[in-house]
């Protein structure tokens, strides 16, 4: 992948459109199918989650998925196996738990996802102040890692965290983990605005974000949205032909 | 020096400790820790915990000297007797603590992970008694062996909802409950149990617990004239065992914190990073937390707290480990030979007691006598059988 995953997002926000990243728990039956209908059907780039025992930012969906995926045997080394030989045309980013990093060590993991063609990296429990060393490593190896911005967040952290930030700044949709709700949440606007006054980074909302609707509203103020448990249910019940068509009615709805 | 380390703003024990955390969550344990360092240097917030220890919890908890199994086992054996406190355990030291706390700092509610049930109770009673609302998350395991405690946490006003998720015990409810503290944490304070997660709370929930050892040392000395040669608690996320080591870490005592064979994070895991800290972990090859299996459920943790994860690699304490049959044994002893049931999980340190003793001859043990086994009657009910 020569295209990093900033310039990838850069080039659909400078073309005036808005950005789509669907997620997907890599390990789970069909998931290579569910990942490629994605790219088939307008995504800008591909979260693959690795799964955890422990997800505390997870929801009922995506920590189902997950399980399902361990009890399959699924491990970190595998699904990176898979994704090398996966060339499906657009950025990749690994969501995972910082356990799995720390246990390879920063260094190994950095380069197992440089040899697996994975641009960027989104650690949910690793903050700022515990980033360095990762960080630094995947600096090193050309990894970017994405961070995290919190609506609990006050104005003298945000610049912090965007500065680190790298590839996008994934601005979270809500107070809470991951799932779908009815509405989008007042709080996944307001701090999307308060990112962008911050950064020039692509501003992406995650966790919450639901269905067409609420990525068209997100976007009003962020550049695009990242979608997970939506995806991922679909996944689970419909497989990748349902995701395919859902991706393609959130892509339809955004570029309108 | 004091070999008791005072974290600073990286929450770091030596290696271990940190604050492994969602974003969401930073600014609310940043926000925590200054509150309580704030309420720490506030004579009138200790005046106020001191007085709600003594008058409701009942301390100072008294010392035994257990006379028959001294002469049993040739050593002189002496019970801190935190199972006299209300409640029925030591956890009630750092509850009172945490939620005097949470109303200082204007927060209306609580959440809390329990596994045995110990710490779910005390958290009830304490919302109870200050007007807190309370959600206790408990692994549904957990919920089947400790049914006696789910009905007092919900006599005492408390919402308890079993966790179903991964190994349905303790290391699941504490990972529900930080989803709930993310979703809810402008209003809710999360009321950890033990000495882990992330900074402040090891560090916290140990200076809330200190008071055991702070007594027993005056105790000891009051009883012995010196300190005992050998201290020793059992270890789960390891709340008991700071508090009592807290007492004598300066002294040249011996510290043993006794794991469960089927939960032994210091003694067979690896360095790792769960629920906020980093800390010895059980693990597997690829970092998946592994169950834990012991017969108590307040000892069934994959992990421990980081300050004895610090303690043990700089060799000032150690953590050997006991199984569950000879938890049941020493259980049975400790009742037929002193009358008193323990918890389960002080049956733990009990265990290598009698295990160890004739290493020991002649020694004085300070045991921490966590908590009472009342809970636990039902269940070894159903292992010992009908004894005749």
């Amino acid at each position: 992948m020569t295209e990093t995953l900033e310039s990838t997002l850069r080039a659909r926000i400078d073309a005036g459109g808005k950005c789509l990243v669907p997620y997907i728990t890599g390990g789970y039956p069909g998931w290579v199918d569910s990942l490629r209908a994605c790219a088939a059907n307008g995504a800008d780039a591909i979260e693959i989650g690795l799964p955890f025992s422990d997800p505390v930012m997870d929801g009922p969906v995506i920590q189902a998925s997950s399980q399902v995926s361990l009890d399959g045997g699924a491990t970190p080394i595998s699904i990176l196996h898979e994704v090398r030989t996966l060339d499906v045309g657009v950025p990749l980013i690994v969501m995972c738990y910082y356990n799995t990093v720390f246990h390879a060590g920063h260094e190994r993991f950095a380069h197992d996802l440089v040899a697996a063609g994975v641009s960027a990296a989104i650690i949910p429990d690793l903050p700022l102040e515990e980033s360095a060393d990762w960080c630094a490593a995947a600096d090193a190896a050309g990894i970017e890692t994405v961070m995290l911005a919190a609506p609990t967040a006050p104005d003298e952290r945000l610049p912090r965290v965007v500065a680190r930030a790298r590839g996008m700044v994934y601005s979270v949709g809500l107070l809470g983990v991951t799932g779908e709700r009815d509405s989008l949440s007042s709080t996944a606007t307001a701090l999307a605005a308060r990112v962008k006054k911050v950064t020039t980074k692509p501003v992406l909302v995650g966790v919450g974000v639901s269905n067409p609707e609420q990525a068209v509203e997100a976007s009003k103020v962020a550049d695009g949205v990242i979608m997970g448990a939506a995806v991922v249910r679909r996944m689970m019940e419909g497989g990748s032909e349902a995701v395919g068509s859902f991706i393609r009615e959130v892509r339809t709805a955004l570029d309108a | 020096m004091s070999v008791l380390v005072t974290p600073g703003s990286d929450g770091r024990f030596g290696e271990f400790g940190g604050r492994f955390v969602p974003e969401t969550l930073v600014p609310a344990c940043q926000e925590l820790e200054a509150a309580f360092n704030d309420a720490w240097a506030d004579p009138s917030f200790r005046k106020d915990l001191d007085d709600v220890l003594r008058e409701y919890a009942g301390r100072p908890s008294i010392i035994t000297e257990c006379h028959n199994l001294s002469e049993q086992l040739g050593i002189r054996l002496i019970l801190k007797r935190e199972d006299l406190n209300h409640t029925g355990s030591h956890k009630i030291n750092n509850v009172l603590g945490q939620t005097l706390l949470a109303k200082r700092m204007g927060k209306k509610r609580i959440v809390a992970e329990t596994g045995a049930g110990q710490h779910g109770v005390a958290s009830a009673t304490a919302a109870a008694l200050f007007g807190l609302e309370c959600k206790v998350y408990m692994g549904a395991v957990d919920v089947a062996r400790q049914e006696l405690n789910v009905f007092r946490m919900r006599l005492l006003g408390s919402d308890v909802e079993a966790v179903t998720s991964g190994s349905q015990t303790l290391k699941d409810a504490v990972n529900e409950a930080m989803r709930d503290w993310v979703a809810t944490v402008e209003s809710t304070h999360y009321c950890l149990g033990s000495v882990m997660g992330p900074h402040p709370y090891p560090f916290m929930v140990r200076q809330f617990h200190r008071v055991i050892g702070t007594e027993a040392f005056e105790q000891c000395n009051d009883l012995l004239g010196t300190n005992p040669d050998v201290v020793v608690a059992c270890v789960g996320g390891g709340s008991n065992a700071m508090g009592i080591f807290s007492g004598f870490v300066d002294t040249p005592a011996r510290l043993i914190g006794v794991e469960p064979a089927g939960g032994a994070a210091v003694g067979r895991g690896q360095p790792g990073v769960v629920h906020g800290m980093k800390s010895y972990l059980m693990q597997d090859e690829y970092g998946q937390v592994q169950e834990a299996h012991s017969i108590s459920a307040g000892l069934d943790y994959p992990g421990v707290g980081p300050e004895h994860s610090y303690l043990s690699s700089i060799g000032r304490a150690e953590y050997p480990t006991v199984t569950d049959d000879e938890v049941i044994e020493a259980f049975q002893l400790m009742a037929r030979s002193e009358g008193i049931i323990p918890a389960l999980e002080c049956a733990h340190a009990m265990a290598w007691i009698a295990r160890e003793a004739h290493t020991m001859q002649g020694k004085t043990v300070l045991m921490n006598l966590s908590g009472r086994g009342d809970k636990d009657v039902g269940q070894m009910m159903n292992v010992l059988g009908g004894l005749k």
